[in-house]
């Protein structure tokens, strides 16, 4: 599974793209971003602050109960400041 | 259409190219949102990040909304990515129509709906740190008129 982070969150978790593998039980965003945020200080900093922390799975936006499978690409970002 | 590039536009030449070759046309709306000198305070630069992919994808769902909702006969979304300096324009958004409130509605949703919805981030540049901008409540409630 590929995952991206945009922004802040890129300088928060010190990596903009990184592969991983997480146990088949985390099968929901929601739970990727508790499996991520236990290994990485600075995501659990940023999933501290509620609503924050926006996510997208395969470039469409997507909440916490949204699946998550191997082979997606799912990016964390916080909220969109274009135009 | 829509694109997404680094470098800078001219507005009036994509206007032209928009209605060339077009008579048919009676109403071209356009928005051109530049980069500005001053926010909470002087600001010198800024970079806009935005997502590779996603950021094409959300844009020509965001013109294929406008195109359902209104009968356009031309569109285009021009959006920049990378370091702009005060006075450079960001992102052009323009609307054709036979007649002006088509056009000028569409323009309007266009640019309230790609600023909650395109995955683009902006970074300050001042004369501290460099500090990321924060969502606006006040853009939420600008898209939130459109919802159907």
């Amino acid at each position: 599974m590929k995952i991206l982070y945009f922004a802040w969150l890129r300088a928060k978790t010190g990596t903009a793209s990184e592969e991983v593998s997480p146990p088949p039980e985390v099968t929901t965003v929601g739970a990727l971003m508790e499996w991520l945020a236990a290994s990485r200080p600075g995501f659990a900093e940023a999933l501290a602050r509620p609503g924050v922390v926006r996510a997208a799975v395969n470039q469409d936006y997507a909440q916490p109960d949204d699946p998550v499978r191997p082979g997606d690409e799912v990016a964390f970002f916080p909220p969109v400041t274009g135009g | 259409m829509i694109r997404v590039q680094r470098e800078a536009f001219d507005v009036g030449a994509e206007l032209a190219a928009l209605t060339a070759g077009r008579t048919d046309i009676g109403a071209l709306a356009s928005f051109v949102g530049l980069v500005r000198d001053h926010a909470d305070g002087p600001i010198t630069a800024m970079t806009l990040e935005h997502y590779p992919g996603m950021t094409e994808k959300k844009l020509a769902e965001i013109e294929a909304e406008a195109r359902a909702r209104w009968a356009l006969q031309a569109s285009l979304i021009v959006h920049r990515y990378g370091r702009m300096l005060p006075g450079e324009p960001i992102v052009l958004v323009a609307t054709a129509a036979p007649h002006r409130a088509a056009a000028l509605e569409a323009c309007a949703f266009l640019i309230d709906w790609l600023k909650t919805k395109a995955p683009f981030w902006k970074l300050e540049e001042t004369a501290e740190a460099p500090r990321w901008v924060e969502a606006r409540a006040s853009d939420e409630r600008a898209a939130a008129r459109w919802q159907r």
